[in-house]
């Protein structure tokens, strides 16, 4: 009883404390050093308020449904309900504003007198407001006003450093993208709206059995595409590469680790939650959806040179790798397997906590990084491992962690992802046995291929000599950013030794949703700490593991430096050079790294390569003056799918404008035409 | 015998045997070159020799240089003990999954390729992108053979399918033995051997393997070459224990654990005789074609699945 | 393939024996550098020997590279070449060293983890050789680095380095 009433007055003062934040920080944007703190102690309070919010409801299993008092408007209630599904998603969106808001205090400095701090602390603040009220709200209407707040207040964010021109345009491509997705969105919430009267949440789910199947499958559609946008599936995704890397590296954290989730979390509640029963497709287009956007995402970031890109696209990735997981919940939920859609849905849920930390960490190391060096050009890195040691080594934690390096967290969630297909491949009729055979194997190369990327930007910006002189300047970041990327660290590694215990936790969250009531658990795990599979299917168990590591590197240690040779000595010498002397060009760059592999690729990668040569003498042309070779990766997105879309809709456009034609006589005519069918509608 | 004593064996076994392995293939492919070659423990007396000289540490390294050999060493420990050698009963539900030990082995390439770039020596730079390369699109055909013979005993235990005996009988032939042909190509991938890279070459421009620790010296280099030679025995140990699991000791007696070594001992002698032979029999391959061998070993796993009868 | 192996199979084997070479009688030339005790023990079973040209002309690497072919056989005594001066025990160099090449020995010399050995093989490689006294050369290994052993002729014989080497790895006294 008595948390029942606590959930409605925690999640105000939630709200109260950012709204407190952003109202607190745009007032006080005359004075930078008072608006940043202002706007971070609120943050950081709002988000521990959230992490304490989130487990409670999960661990206590209660549920709150309250709505605050009536609105004008006879469709909109301001209705909200916490269930175990939106407090996990509070909890994640919670936890990583806490770490991001932690960095943030050491790295909006550098902004100071540049541009208004107080905007970046109202717009920071009411985008984590928006994202908490969006995985919690249960009413349509209310849910496309926070979801619109949420898209502009990322919109001004991404925009904030807009001496930059580039970041203006991202601004926009993002804007109109995922406009675009709002309207899909929107089609989709009218045509519920059609056939069950009523924007909320619960009174759909009700009316459910009303809708015919092709309305159904038309509003699968339309949600698909406009959280797909949102999420970042390709070919929706073209938004992602420009707009994450413009943002300040700790929006850019949040906007990559949570602020896609909330396109997964919709599609968990409307497809799962809301619309199930699910027929068989929908699973298999998620499914297909899902592995192309894993391996072409994970191919792109192998061609990108610019460390937020690059790790823009691994965001796309592990998109595709959630929804292999959710795409297999649907399928099998499809066919009666309510145990193993359970397990995909686990997998879905902890690789998307999972992705939401590293992914995080890796933005906030990589913002230490570009904030000493002024530049994003990996090519002008290297060597910083020896002056920002630790800040390359929460960046290893966060290379190791995505590329499911056991026994960091985003192993065990890949482990569970695969054992879900491989249960499917096992147990399914002929045509969707195929589709999870090809969805494995894209989880497969899409593993090899993302361990590849991260030992090329881990060894490109940290390893080796300088390649500039920005490089060589530069020094390890401020206290508090060191405190953001090493809590989130820990929690990694948190999460990766007790993975046992927060598998077994998802899943009584995960079977929360209606459509898994009494399903039998696949997942058995052992004093918590072991993860296993049906019986005696599959085990891992994650300390075991970590403990084998520790005690192999200490036992082989002692063994070489105390057992074999005590009198060694170790020299310190110059890298063997061949007898010439190395300069920092001969290292290998970023763009060399992956040369090979965009090479076999090529066919899908489109590389193009563009040598320019000037001569002394042109007329001659023998004696070259200098050779610039520009490599590059051709967008195909904009070239055959979007150009020709905006190129039709113009010209349909620029068809309409024949109507008016500014002769008198024709618009009479119009007005004739109009009254007669009018006339005849009403009689 | 005592579970301990067993224990330790196993433990033991895949780093002592790893150099008499290199050894025999070493052996092998001298006497079809018309040479005598250097004694089979040869290798032994080049790591005790590595172990005993100094070192040199480039002053561009940092500690992931120095830290590197021990991990991959390390990593080879635990994926060694993990998986079935001699024994069937050593069942470990910790660490005995398949795609455990696919990902542990990852990290020891993570850190090689980490160390061949850390000095900033050109030839480190590039063997680590090829390595890089080659194993990215290895993983594939690593994980899905794998699968396939988890499919047929319907378990990803490593052990448990060793306990299935029923492979290579009946309706399972023609997908295990398409699952061993792409399992014995991403084998000779990994352990950089022909046709994807040549072990014994001088040329820089055409290493893969060799390239990244060109640096090291001293007790480092003796533990990267003992961990590749660990490699190359637990990879021959799946494909001997997973594709022809007779001979694995049953109980504890003292006998059948000896018949179970020496069974073991055997079954991988005959493996490396095989490598040394394709070595000696065919050239290496360019390295653009080699994504084709390894898309074929793919293609070979994708089939299997298909032919597999639930 | 099945063409090659028969061809192997019917080729006999004419790799010079091992007792020959340990009876021939030869002079070593140890100079500098005693070798102490713990180097000649270290290395009794793996030699590692890393080959630096330092501007020959080329006689002394053919019949350097002669020692790997299927007569000669240096790898059944233990002793293999390496591509990394990192990785060697045993550095050969040949040629008189020219003075292009001077800095690149020298770095080669400071590559090699200690404890090493130093050989000057060839008559041009111990004192200059034919191109003794001449402008671009720096007449021997020994004015750039602590030679401990030569290994003279012009070119020497494979059998002739091969006894040699033997006698150096096998602990000679001087």
């Amino acid at each position: 009883m008595i948390t029942l009433f606590t959930i409605p007055t925690t999640f105000t003062l939630l709200l109260s404390l950012f709204s407190a934040g952003a109202i607190g920080s745009l007032c006080l944007f005359n004075h930078d050093e008072l608006a940043n703190r202002w706007s971070g102690i609120f943050s950081i309070a709002g988000s521990a308020l959230g992490i304490i919010l989130g487990i409670a409801v999960m661990a206590t299993g209660h549920t709150g449904s309250f709505v605050f008092g009536a609105s004008s408007f006879p469709l909109l209630s301001l209705s909200f309900h916490l269930d175990q599904l939106s407090a996990f998603f509070i909890f994640t969106i919670s936890i990583i504003a806490l770490f991001c808001s932690i960095y943030g205090l050491g790295y909006v400095r550098h902004y100071y007198g540049k541009y208004s701090i107080g905007a970046l602390g109202f717009f920071y603040n009411l985008f984590i407001l928006a994202m908490l009220l969006v995985v919690s709200s249960a009413n349509g209407l209310l849910f496309i006003i926070v979801w619109e707040i949420m898209s502009v207040s990322s919109y001004f964010l991404v925009v904030y450093d807009r001496q930059d021109k580039r970041n203006v345009k991202a601004g926009l491509l993002y804007l109109i993208m995922t406009h675009v997705g709002t309207a899909f969105i929107v089609l989709s919430f009218l045509l519920l709206y059609k056939y069950t009267s009523s924007f909320d949440f619960a009174t759909i789910k009700a009316g459910m059995a009303l809708i015919p199947s092709f309305v159904k499958n038309a509003i699968f559609i339309l949600a698909l595409i406009g959280f797909g946008t949102k999420a970042g599936i390709i070919p929706l995704h073209i938004w992602l590469p420009s707009a994450h890397p413009a943002a300040p590296s700790h929006v850019s954290a949040l906007m990559s680790g949570v602020m896609i989730k909330t396109g997964i979390y919709m599609m968990i509640r409307m497809f799962l939650g809301l619309l199930s029963p699910v027929p068989l497709w929908w699973g298999l287009t998620v499914l297909v959806l899902g592995s192309v956007s894993a391996l072409l995402g994970v191919l792109y970031a192998l061609t990108e040179h610019d460390i937020k890109r690059l790790l823009a696209y691994h965001s796309i990735e592990n998109i595709g790798i959630i929804l292999l997981g959710l795409g297999s919940a649907l399928t099998f939920s499809a066919l009666n397997l309510p145990s193993l859609a359970l397990l995909g849905l686990v997998a879905a849920l902890f690789h998307t906590l999972n992705h939401a930390t590293f992914k995080s960490l890796l933005f906030l190391s990589a913002g230490s990084v570009i904030h000493q060096t002024r530049t994003r050009n990996m090519e002008d890195y290297g060597g910083l491992i020896k002056t920002m040691p630790q800040t390359a080594f929460f960046f290893l934690i966060g290379a190791m962690a995505i590329s499911a390096l056991p026994p960091l967290n985003g192993f065990f969630s890949e482990w569970l992802t695969f054992q879900t297909l491989f249960h499917g491949m096992a147990s399914l009729n002929y045509w969707t046995k195929w589709i999870f055979v090809l969805s494995a194997g894209s989880l497969a190369f899409t593993g090899g291929l993302a361990l590849a990327c991260f030992v090329k930007a881990f060894g490109a910006v940290f390893l080796a000599r300088p390649r500039s002189d920005s490089a060589s300047r530069a020094k390890e970041s401020g206290l508090s950013l060191r405190i953001g990327m090493g809590a989130l660290a820990m929690v990694i590694l948190y999460l990766g030794l007790f993975s046992g215990m927060v598998v077994s936790f998802l899943e009584r969250i995960a079977g929360d949703l209606g459509v898994f009531r009494d399903a039998p658990s696949l997942i058995a795990s052992t004093d918590h700490s072991q993860l296993g599979i049906g019986l005696n299917f599959a085990s891992v168990s994650a300390p075991v593991l970590a403990i084998g590591f520790i005690l192999a590197v200490g036992a082989v240690w002692l063994a070489i430096k105390y057992g074999v040779y005590r009198k060694q000595n170790v020299r310190v010498g110059v890298t063997w050079d061949c007898g010439t002397n190395l300069t920092p060009r001969m290292e290998i760059t970023a763009t060399g790294f992956s040369r090979s592999i965009i090479t076999i690729f090529k066919g899908i990668l489109r590389p193009s390569l563009q040598h320019d040569i000037e001569y002394h003498d042109a007329e001659s042309r023998y004696l070259p003056k200098s050779r610039t070779v520009t490599l590059g990766v051709r967008d195909v997105y904009q070239t055959y799918f979007y150009r020709p879309l905006q190129r039709l809709a113009n010209d349909a456009f620029q068809r309409t404008t024949n109507i008016q034609s500014g002769n008198l006589n024709a618009y009479i005519l119009y007005i004739l035409i109009a009254l007669i069918i009018g006339l005849y509608w009403v009689l | 015998m005592n579970m301990t004593l067993i224990w330790i064996v196993q433990l033991l076994c895949v780093p002592a045997l790893s150099p008499l392995c290199i050894g025999v293939i070493k052996k092998i492919k001298a006497k079809l070159q018309n040479r005598v070659g250097a004694s089979i423990v040869q290798p032994y007396r080049d790591l005790w020799k590595l172990l005993h000289k100094d070192e040199i540490v480039s002053r561009d390294a940092s500690w992931i240089f120095k830290a590197a050999p021990f991990i991959i060493y390390a990593v080879t420990l635990v994926a060694g003990a993990s998986i079935p050698l001699f024994a069937s009963f050593l069942k470990n539900p910790f660490t005995g999954d398949l795609i455990t030990v696919v990902y542990t082995l990852a990290i020891g390439t993570f850190f090689l390729a980490l160390a061949g770039m850390d000095t900033g020596s050109p030839f480190g730079g590039f063997g680590s992108s090829r390595e890089m390369t080659v194993s990215a699109l290895a993983e594939g055909g690593l994980v899905f053979s794998l699968f396939t013979v988890a499919l047929v005993s319907n378990s990803t235990n490593l052990f448990a399918i060793c306990a299935t005996g029923q492979l290579l009988q009946g309706q399972s032939f023609l997908p295990m033995a398409l699952a061993f042909s792409g399992f014995f190509i991403v084998l000779l991938a990994e352990n950089a051997r022909f046709p994807f890279d040549n072990p014994a070459t001088h040329l820089e421009l055409t290493m893969i393997h060799e390239a990244m620790i060109l640096e090291y010296s001293g007790k480092r280099l003796a533990l990267m070459e003992w961990a590749s030679a660990n490699k190359l025995v637990i990879f021959s140990a799946l494909t001997a224990n997973l594709f022809f699991p007779w001979g694995l000791a049953g109980n504890t007696g003292l006998f059948s654990i000896a018949t179970g070594l020496a069974i073991f001992i055997l079954k991988i002698v005959f493996f490396c005789g095989v490598i040394a032979l394709l070595e000696s029999g065919m050239a290496k391959l360019r390295f653009f074609r080699l994504p084709d061998l390894l898309i074929i070993a793919f293609i070979f796993n994708v089939i299997a699945i298909g032919l597999i009868k639930p | 393939m099945l063409k090659l192996f028969s061809k192997i199979a019917r080729t006999s084997g004419n790799t010079i024996s091992a007792k020959t070479l340990r009876s021939e009688q030869v002079e070593i030339l140890a100079v500098g550098e005693k070798i102490q005790n713990h180097v000649k023990r270290l290395f009794r079973g793996s030699l590692a020997i890393r080959q630096i040209d330092a501007g020959s002309d080329n006689a002394c690497e053919q019949e350097l590279v002669a020692l790997s072919n299927a007569f000669y056989d240096v790898e059944r005594f233990g002793i293999h070449f390496v591509a990394s001066p990192r990785h060697a025990d045993m550095l050969m160099v040949t040629g008189p060293v020219t003075r292009n090449m001077a800095e690149a020995v020298r770095r080669a010399y400071d590559a090699t983890p200690d404890p090493k050995i130093v050989v000057a093989v060839g008559d041009d490689a111990i004192n200059g050789g034919i191109y003794k006294g001449s402008y671009g050369v720096c007449d021997g290994v020994e004015s750039i680095l602590p030679v401990h052993y030569h290994i003279p002729g012009d070119p020497p014989s494979p059998k002739m380095i091969l006894v040699h080497l033997l006698k150096i790895f096998e602990g000679v006294d001087p």
